[in-house]
């Protein structure tokens, strides 16, 4: 009997669909067998995860909350990924744009609100997106790696935010105590429906960047670059700039889910404030195709993975870094599965007669 | 008489997706024995062949060597076997030396230093006639120098059924001979040689049988002894067929693009084309013929506005345009259109339907900062029908058609922008003989209409005869532009090794 | 300040890196961009904790930690290699399953500290004569057995690839697979033996940290080195030689705010934390900049291969 891989036809919409169906259930299986392994009942687990993330109004409310800056983040991620530039820096856009909006709010919460959060906005897409056109501007000069700049800003970001809480920023009113001042009302985003309005720019970015990638010039011209530099040259088109739009494009918005979160959810900066979203949106991104519209899914996915990892952790004691595994392992499963689309497996091909 | 055959296939049926490359394929190669395996591209003989090497596995069919049946499952079992292959790609490692691409692979001592292994080779060159410098590293080899290696990479390995897959395709026409010489010595050293190739000339004058394949399936075998070129053609094809190639007569021939003394530096910073100089004119095809990577493909790019001049200047109608960029080309008006080697890797997005490909060179016209494709949607539809691209339909992604229809949705597109100039290279590169000559014939009908067209390509018969014109380049230089009706192939072939127009003259007339 | 006993202390903050990197090294040099390097070297970090911690035996724990840290690099292999999966998304996987399952299996050592008997048999042991050299004899040559791995494990690899035959072979896959498999190489054993070696090396490198440069458990003991490492190996130009050289660089950067302020200088702790991440951006470009043939990456780096692929 022989075993051979051949490229398969070309698959189905639905093949694919069941496909990576088929890889979370085996993710989910794989942690299942991980839980019963560490002593509980995986049943029990997932099923009070459910109920950790979507069994209250409060709990849906709270996964809402935590979707809109992986969505957001997704989103810029995406766009930066569609030219096959691995931005893995969101973390530390996300913080430079909490930053840039921190410093509006912390200045000049006296103008009237609207201005406030209007500023903050601004300041924090140029904030987040400057600290992505740098390794934008180093790929495109001299093909600098982009994934390990972006990385190693990251880290400079955060150490950035912690000189500012234990030094200049730090709040006198704290009493020693390394915080930043909690901002003013005038600098704190309003709520519709019970929720911050993230949520509603997070909707209306779905459809800003879906537009933008597939009906205008420059979205084309991102794409055409990705799959070619040399087709886009061949084109006339001046890479350069596209590079350093799409990365402004893609890190600020990573800022402005930056600056939701210091504005709505931690009402200040510090060093939590990206949390690793930028992180978990590459994942989104990625698993979503980069699609905007599929990213609301996954996102909500997501967040809800998080809700309830942090509900089962008080209700099980299985510590959040559980979480982190269980992502990886969705994650190495569509990972796999992708290959199951491409090829098929062939038994006993090639078998001679007389044998 | 059954002792003697080497190779023996036998219903070798192979598949790719929905392709169905060989279908229950025959061939008995004997001992000593140089077989032409011939067809048209695409009738599946590199696949065929690649099943002998183990490269990839038939899915029906056994495969004999020796009398013995053998399940090749990858590439060291062929080896194993002593089957070696030329591939018509070199597999070579550009960074490595001639010695370590050679050894890589083998049995052998724990550390690659020993004076064995040299002592080796140098026999075998001499045996074989082969001359090789096993310090160079392959990045700095001719393409001459390239095949040579693999040949004898092939043969330390100690091979004697050996595959040759187009081999005199990069060739010029003394290097051939030389080749051919070395073929013959291994068959009276009594190799079996298997050699892939569509040219019928070289079949008749090396070989002593000829397998043709037509659309995967074996047609015939036969002796060189009984066949003539017109029969084996006609096999390849599956019925009579009228090639000449027509050179269209057109007047009105005015200078249109002039090149001035143009010098372009690679990206070793090495000098690519040096001192390029000539004149293209309103219908006119000038071919071009060159060694691959003898700065060709710099050439088609300088044209085009694509890479830095380091020196010279490029006039067209008069207006010097040198240093503009293709876009700024066309917002002055003149059209000119390109047609690059690499088909999915620089004219067309392979994951892009025919719509958003028809878009890369329109998209910048549009008023607005978005994209209608309405207009496209049209023309697409139109490309499809008049150029008959068979595709499920406009909005496929090209990457999944057919070599020919890939180049004809590239040449529709470029044709439809109505340029002054059309520079192509190799656009037949991979194509059936239908599809070639349609291209041709699409090529021929832009001239008429007064285009002036640079043609790089391969196939020298073919540029004598389509091109009114040859220009030749040698290491980046020009080494003769000839009148495509008063030289021949071996003038050709001279000045693509680098002796110019006027050494070849002054021998002839000595 | 001492400027031996600052070198010295380079050499043992540059270990951990010089094994990522040669982790790495081996990774690229069969034609896989492994970014899960920081990943691996946390499960090898916490394997090598943990085991170091109850059986209070070096060898097993740095046993435990070397075959982790190739496990989570069989995971990689799996799917790059044979599911042709994207390596830079399945490597960033990798870094996000090894910090969860450090922090898992972690989560009730922190704080907890290696014992005695442990560091004793990875405490310092002076070379004779080559310790004698002058300025660079102490630093390099009196120190842990765990740090000579280092050294010979460098040695051993530039050898291993510029001399021998498997090494030659190796290069090829890296080079280009298809010419390789058309010689008779085994393309995807030469890759998972690859990968997998160098997810040991990884692992060792995170063990380092936890076993003898803290040596305690803290979560997120690798803070970042891992990506440094990434792109050490871009600095030493794909050399393990030169990766000792990048290693203890990196080494001394890490401690120099830490040094600098025990001088007494008045610095800023923040913004030193900040320089080696910086100055491997400035390596990065630096290598961007003075690319060449010979100094450049594998060229199949970051591609699958798949034989009947066309």
């Amino acid at each position: 009997m022989r075993v051979r891989v051949v490229k398969a036809k070309e698959s189905s919409r639905n093949k694919k669909i069941l496909i990576q169906t088929m890889a979370i259930a085996a993710a989910l299986l794989i942690t299942g067998v991980f839980i019963l392994a560490i002593g509980h009942n995986p049943i029990n687990v997932y099923s009070s995860m459910i109920k950790g993330s979507f069994g209250s109004a409060y709990r849906v409310k709270e996964t809402i909350i935590k979707a809109v800056p992986l969505l957001i983040t997704a989103l810029g991620i995406a766009a930066a990924f569609r030219m096959k530039f691995w931005n893995i820096g969101a973390e530390g856009q996300i913080i430079m744009g909490a930053f840039g909006a921190s410093f509006v709010a912390l200045r000049f919460a006296d103008l009237p609100k609207g201005a406030v959060l209007l500023s903050m906005m601004i300041a924090a897409v140029v904030c987040g997106g400057v600290w992505g056109i740098i390794p934008g501007y180093l790929k495109a000069k001299w093909g600098t790696n982009e994934s390990i700049v972006t990385l190693m800003m990251n880290y400079i970001a955060l150490k950035w935010i912690v000189y500012l809480q234990y030094g200049p920023w730090k709040d006198p009113a704290s009493q020693g105590f390394p915080k930043i001042a909690n901002f003013a009302d005038s600098a704190i985003l309003p709520k519709f429906l019970g929720v911050h309005i993230g949520w509603i720019i997070a909707l209306v970015l779905v459809v800003v960047i879906h537009i933008f990638i597939n009906y205008t010039k420059k979205g084309y011209e991102i794409v055409v670059l990705g799959e070619s530099e040399n087709t886009a040259r061949y084109a006339g088109m001046d890479i350069k700039k596209i590079v350093l739009l799409a990365t402004f494009i893609s890190a600020g918005i990573a800022g402005l889910a930056g600056m939701i979160q210091a504005s709505a959810v931690s009402n200040t900066l510090n060093m939590q404030i990206a949390g690793g979203a930028g992180y978990t949106a590459i994942i989104i991104a990625w698993l979503s195709g980069l699609s905007a519209p599929w990213m609301v899914v996954v996102s909500l996915l997501f967040a809800a993975l998080i809700q309830g990892g942090s509900f089962i952790q008080t209700a099980f004691q299985i510590p959040q870094s559980a979480a982190d595994i269980i992502q990886a392992l969705i994650l190495f499963c569509v990972l796999g599965s992708q290959f199951f689309i491409q090829y098929k497996v062939v038994f006993g091909g090639g078998e001679v007669r007389g044998n | 008489m059954r002792e003697s055959v080497m190779v023996e296939l036998k219903n070798i049926t192979k598949t790719f997706g929905t392709v169905l490359a060989n279908e229950d394929v025959d061939l008995i190669v004997q001992k000593g024995e140089i077989h032409a395996l011939l067809g048209e591209n695409g009738a599946g003989k590199s696949t065929l062949v690649n099943m002998l090497s183990g490269i990839y596995s038939p899915d029906s069919g056994s495969i004999f060597i020796r009398g013995k049946q053998m399940n090749f499952d990858s590439p060291k079992e062929s080896i194993a076997c002593g089957i070696g292959m030329v591939h018509q790609h070199f597999k070579l490692v550009d960074r490595l030396t001639a010695k370590e691409n050679i050894i890589a692979g083998n049995k052998g001592s724990f550390f690659t230093s020993g004076k064995e292994i040299e002592k080796k080779i140098i026999s075998l060159c001499e045996k074989y006639d082969l001359t090789v410098d096993l310090s160079k590293r392959v990045q700095d080899m001719s393409v001459g120098e390239k095949q040579m290696l693999e040949i004898i990479k092939v043969l330390y390995r100690g091979a004697d059924i050996l595959i040759l897959d187009e081999p005199t395709a990069v060739l010029i026409p003394q290097e051939v001979e030389r080749l051919f010489n070395i073929i013959r010595r291994m068959k009276k050293e009594g190799c079996a040689v298997i050699i892939i190739t569509h040219k019928l000339g070289e079949v008749m004058e090396l070989c002593d049988k000829v397998t043709v394949l037509r659309r995967g399936k074996n047609v015939e075998s036969v002796d060189i002894a009984q066949t003539s070129p017109k029969h084996l053609t006609e096999l390849m094809v599956g019925g009579a067929v009228d090639l000449e190639i027509q050179r269209v007569k057109t007047e009105n021939k005015e200078p249109v693009y002039e090149i001035k003394n143009i010098s372009v530096m690679n990206s070793d910073g090495l000098k690519a084309l040096q001192d390029v100089s000539f004149t293209m004119h309103t219908s006119e095809i000038l071919g071009v013929a060159a060694v691959a990577g003898s700065g060709q493909k710099e050439l088609c790019e300088a044209l085009f506005g694509l890479v830095k001049l380091s020196q010279g200047e490029l006039v067209f109608k008069g207006e010097n345009i040198t240093g503009k960029t293709p876009r700024e080309i066309y917002k002055k008006g003149i059209s000119m259109s390109s047609v690059p080697e690499d088909r999915l890797g620089m004219g067309l997005v392979g994951s892009m339907d025919i719509v958003d490909n028809l878009l890369l060179k329109e998209y910048y016209t549009q008023k607005g900062l978005f994209i209608n494709r309405k207009p496209l949607k049209e023309k697409a539809k139109e490309l499809v029908n008049r150029l008959q691209v068979s595709t499920p339909g406009i909005h496929h992604p090209v990457k999944q058609l057919s070599g020919g229809n890939i180049q004809k949705v590239l040449l529709g597109r470029e044709i439809y922008l109505e340029p002054d100039v059309l520079i192509t290279s190799y656009p037949v590169r991979g194509l059936d003989i239908g599809a070639t000559y349609q291209i041709y014939d699409l090529l021929n009908e832009q001239k008429k209409k007064g285009v002036s067209v640079l043609f790089v390509g391969e196939d020298l018969d073919v540029l004598l005869n389509l091109s009114d014109r040859i220009l030749v380049l040698c290491d980046g230089k020009v080494t003769g532009l000839v009148d495509a009706k008063n030289t021949t192939k071996e003038e050709i072939g001279m000045m693509m090794a680098g002796h110019t127009q006027e050494t070849i003259q002054n021998k002839g007339g000595a | 300040m001492e400027i031996s006993l600052f070198l010295s202390a380079a050499v043992i903050a540059g270990t951990p890196l010089l094994f990522a990197t040669l982790g790495g090294i081996l990774n690229e040099k069969v034609g896989n961009l492994n970014l899960g390097v920081e990943g691996m070297m946390l499960m090898g970090a916490v394997a090598g904790f943990i085991v170091g911690f109850k059986t209070n035996n070096a060898l097993l724990a740095m046993l435990a930690a070397g075959a982790i840290g190739a496990l989570g690099a069989l995971i990689y292999a799996v799917l790059t290699v044979s599911l042709h999966a994207n390596q830079v998304v399945t490597g960033l996987s990798l870094t996000i399953f090894g910090t969860g399952f450090s922090g898992f299996l972690g989560q009730k050592m922190v704080g907890q500290v290696i014992s005695d008997q442990v560091k004793l048999s990875l405490a310092p042991i002076r070379i004779p004569l080559l310790s004698k050299i002058p300025v660079i004899g102490e630093p390099l040559f009196n120190q842990s057995s765990f740090v000579y791995l280092g050294y010979i494990s460098a040695i051993l690899l530039f050898v291993y690839f510029l001399y021998t035959n498997w090494g030659l072979n190796a290069r090829m896959v890296g080079e280009n697979p298809a010419a390789a498999d058309a010689a008779g190489i085994h393309v995807n054993l030469y890759k998972y033996i690859h990968i997998l070696i160098g997810g040991a090396f990884c692992g060792l490198g995170g063990a380092f940290l936890s076993l003898v440069y803290v040596p305690a458990w803290q979560e997120g003991i690798t803070a970042g080195r891992g990506w440094i490492a990434v792109a050490l190996v871009i600095f030493a130009g794909w050399n393990p030689l030169k990766a000792i050289l990048g290693g203890f660089l990196f080494g001394g950067l890490d401690i120099l705010g830490f040094r600098l302020q025990g001088a007494g200088l008045s610095v800023n702790q923040y913004f030193l934390d900040m320089v080696p991440y910086a100055v491997t951006i400035v390596v990065l470009v630096i290598a961007g900049i003075k690319k060449n043939s010979l100094n450049a990456p594998p060229k199949s780096l970051g591609n699958a291969y798949f034989r009947e692929e066309r």
